[in-house]
C-alpha cells in the first residue's frame, strides 16, 4: 500500500505547460461557460494531489477495492508455441474489478467529485467499460451517475448497459450524428454547460481539455510503475518494448509514461523503444500527449488488423487461458510480431473480453 | 471602429440575427433577413460536432452537411449578395484549424464579412485566430458566459473586436421559457467595462422577451428561434418574424 500511496507524489515531470499543452498539442477547445469549471477542477486536483487524505483514500481503495496491484504474468506457453525468441510478460489490467484498466481512472476522479462536492457525475462511454468504472465509483460513494453512451454503442454493448443500470446508473442513449463515442461526448459536454455548476465530468480517456489528459495519465500512470517494478523482480531489468492499444490512449498512457519520461537514448540501453497500436475504438481522435510523443519520436505508433488481433486474441485464450478484450488483443498482435526480435516484450492486457464475445464469435464464423 | 461595431446604432437596441448557412436557400433567406431589418446578420458555419448548440441547431447543421455544405460554399454563397447588414461567421475552431487561420480570415474577406464569433475558442486559446482576422482588417468576436468572474469578463472584453457576445443562460442554443434573474445586472457591469458593444445571445426566442431586454444590451441575438422558422415555415414568415421582433426593439 505504502508503494501504491507513492503514485500520486512527486513532481510532474513531462508536459504539459501551465495551459496544458504538449508542444503544439493540447490546450482547451471548449465554450466559455466551462473554462471557469476546468479552472476549478484545475485548482482541485492540484489540491487533492499533494493531500495525504486523497492520497491514503485512494491508495487504499486501489489495492483493497480495485485489487491493486495486478500481476505481471509470463506468456511461456504462447511464446513457445508460435516460436518466438523473445520473453512476453502480460501486464494483468484485465483482472481490475470491472474487468479493465478504467477503474484506476474513475476512483481517482469520482473521489475528486465527491471532494469538490459535487453530487452529480456525468460520464461518456463507447464500449461500455468507462462508463460501467463510472457507475461503479458513484454507486460505492453514493453519487447520482448519469452515462451518455451512442444508440449503436448501446444496441452493440447491451450486457454493459445493463451493468450500468444495475450499478444505480442512468444511461442515456445518444442518437445525434454517427451514434457513437463521438456524440457521446458531445452530448455530456452540452449536459456540462448545462449542469456546470452541479456536476462532475468524468472523462474516460487522456483526452478533452486541459487539465484532463494531465489528471488521467496521473492516475493511470500506477500501471506503468508497477510494471517497471515487476519487471525488476522477475527479469532484474527493465522491459525492452511496453506494448499498448490507443483508442483515446488513457491505458497506452499509463503504461507507457514511467518509460518515456526517462532519456529515450539511455546510455546503459534499457530501453529500445515504446510501441502503441491503434484499437480501431469508434473515436477519431488522440490525447494531446500521444499526438506529442509521436511527433517527438518518443514513442512509436503502428496499426493492426482485425485478422491479425482476432488471431493473437484465439492464440493467447488457447495457449494461456485467458481471454482479452478486443483492443487489448491488438496491443498483443503487435508486441508478438515484436517479441521475434527483442528480448523482453511487455504487453498491457488492458481488459478482458467478456464485453466483445458476440462480435468476437461472429467474426471468428 | 469597425464596421461592426458601428452597426449598433446609438439609441437604439440593435437586432442580430442568426442564418445556419447551407440550411435551405441561405441567399434568399440571408437577403429576406437584412430586408426585414436585421442590424447585423451571424452567419451559421455547420459542423458536425457542435457542443454549445441545442437540438434544433444541431439538426440545422447535419441538414446543410448533408445537402453538401462546406465553409468555403457557404461563404461564397454570402459572398454574392448586397447586403445592407454586416455579416459575422459563427462557427467552431476545427474547421477553421484545418483550413487554417490565415486562409480562413482571407476567405471571410473575399466574401465580405466582417469577422467571426467561434463559441469554442476561449481567450487562453484565441490569440492566433484573432491575429489572423486583424491582418485582413477583420473582427474576432469573444463570448462571456454567466459562469464567467469579473476580472476575467473584463479581460475578455479588452480583446473583444466588433462586439461582446455574452451568453444569456449555462447552456446550449435554444429557447427558454424565462430568463435568468441576473441577467440585467451581468449585462450591466459587462458594458461598464467593455470598449465595444454587447450583444446577448442564447434562449431569446420571443417579440416580449426581446422586449423585456431593450436598453439592457446593445444587442439581441435571435438564432434558434429563427432557423426553426425559415426551415418549418419558409422564408417569408422567417422575414416576418425579423420583423415583429425588431418592431419591439
Amino acid at each position: 500500500m505504502k508503494e501504491i500511496g507513492s503514485i500520486l507524489s512527486g513532481e510532474t515531470l513531462a508536459p504539459p505547460d501551465a495551459r496544458g499543452r504538449f508542444g503544439e498539442y493540447g490546450g482547451r477547445f471548449v465554450p466559455e461557460t466551462l473554462i471557469p469549471a476546468l479552472d476549478e477542477l484545475t485548482r482541485a486536483w492540484t489540491a487533492a494531489r499533494a493531500d495525504a487524505a486523497y492520497k491514503v483514500e485512494l491508495a487504499v481503495l486501489l489495492e483493497t477495492y480495485a485489487g491493486r496491484p495486478t500481476p505481471l504474468f509470463r506468456a511461456e506457453r504462447l511464446a513457445r508455441e508460435l516460436g518466438l525468441k523473445g520473453r512476453v510478460y502480460l501486464k494483468r489490467e484485465d483482472l481490475l474489478h470491472t474487468g479493465a484498466h478504467k477503474l484506476n481512472n474513475t476512483l481517482g476522479q469520482v473521489l475528486l467529485a465527491r471532494r469538490m462536492g459535487k453530487r452529480r457525475v456525468i460520464a461518456e462511454t463507447g464500449a461500455g467499460q468507462h462508463g460501467v468504472a463510472t457507475a461503479t465509483v458513484c454507486a460505492l460513494l453514493g453519487l447520482e451517475c448519469i452515462v451518455y453512451m451512442g444508440e449503436l454503442d448501446v444496441a452493440r454493448q447491451a450486457p454493459n448497459v445493463s451493468r450500468m443500470q444495475l450499478l444505480g446508473a442512468e444511461v442515456r442513449p445518444v442518437t445525434a450524428g454517427s451514434r457513437t463515442l463521438k456524440d457521446a461526448m458531445n452530448e455530456a459536454i452540452r449536459d456540462w454547460v448545462t449542469n456546470v455548476r452541479t456536476t462532475y465530468y468524468c472523462i474516460g480517456s487522456a483526452a478533452g481539455p486541459h487539465p484532463y489528459p494531465v489528471m488521467v495519465r496521473e492516475l493511470q500512470k500506477v500501471i506503468g510503475e508497477e510494471i517497471a517494478r515487476q519487471a525488476q523482480d522477475a527479469e532484474g531489468r527493465l522491459p525492452d518494448a511496453v506494448v499498448a492499444c490507443v483508442g483515446g490512449g488513457s491505458n497506452a498512457i499509463g503504461a507507457l509514461h514511467r518509460f518515456v519520461r526517462e532519456p529515450s537514448q539511455d546510455d546503459e540501453g534499457q530501453l529500445g523503444e515504446s510501441h502503441s497500436i491503434s484499437a480501431g475504438l469508434d473515436y477519431p481522435g488522440v490525447g494531446p500527449e500521444h499526438a506529442w510523443l509521436k511527433e517527438s519520436g518518443r514513442a512509436s505508433y503502428t496499426t493492426c488488423t482485425d485478422a491479425a488481433a482476432l488471431e493473437a486474441f484465439s492464440a493467447l485464450a488457447r495457449a494461456e487461458g485467458i481471454i482479452p478484450a478486443l483492443e487489448s488483443a491488438h496491443a498483443l498482435s503487435a508486441a508478438l510480431a515484436e517479441a521475434g526480435r527483442a528480448r523482453l516484450i511487455l504487453v498491457n492486457l488492458s481488459g478482458r473480453g467478456d464485453k466483445d464475445l458476440g462480435t468476437i464469435l461472429e467474426a471468428l464464423k | 471602429m469597425s464596421r461592426l461595431s458601428d452597426a449598433f446604432p446609438k439609441g437604439r437596441t440593435a437586432l442580430v440575427c442568426y442564418v445556419m448557412g447551407g440550411d435551405g436557400d441561405t441567399a434568399a433567406l440571408l437577403q429576406a433577413v437584412d430586408e426585414a431589418g436585421a442590424d447585423v446578420i451571424e452567419l451559421g458555419l455547420p459542423f458536425s460536432d457542435p457542443i454549445a448548440d441545442g437540438p434544433v441547431l444541431q439538426a440545422a447543421a447535419t441538414r446543410a452537411l448533408f445537402s453538401g455544405a462546406t465553409v468555403r460554399g457557404v461563404l461564397a454563397t454570402a459572398g454574392k449578395l448586397r447586403l445592407r447588414a454586416p455579416v459575422v461567421a459563427m462557427g467552431y475552431m476545427n474547421p477553421v484549424e484545418r483550413m487554417g487561420a490565415a486562409a480562413f480570415a482571407k476567405c471571410l474577406r473575399d466574401s465580405g464579412l466582417c469577422g467571426a464569433i467561434i463559441p469554442d475558442l476561449p481567450m487562453e486559446e484565441a490569440q492566433p485566430l484573432r491575429d489572423a482576422l486583424s491582418a485582413q482588417g477583420l473582427d474576432l468576436v469573444p463570448l462571456v458566459a454567466p459562469t464567467t468572474p469579473a476580472e476575467r469578463a473584463t479581460a475578455i472584453a479588452r480583446t473583444a473586436r466588433g462586439f461582446v457576445y455574452y451568453v444569456s443562460v449555462t447552456g446550449v442554443t435554444g429557447a427558454r421559457a424565462s430568463l435568468p434573474e441576473d441577467l440585467e445586472k451581468r449585462l450591466a457591469e459587462l458594458r461598464a467595462v467593455s470598449p465595444v458593444p454587447v450583444a446577448v445571445g442564447f434562449g431569446i426566442s420571443r417579440p416580449e422577451q426581446a422586449a423585456a431586454l431593450k436598453g439592457k444590451a446593445d444587442g439581441i441575438v435571435v438564432g434558434t428561434a429563427l432557423v426553426k422558422t425559415a426551415h418549418e415555415s419558409g422564408v417569408k414568415a422567417a422575414a416576418d418574424f425579423v420583423r415583429s421582433l425588431r418592431a419591439v426593439l
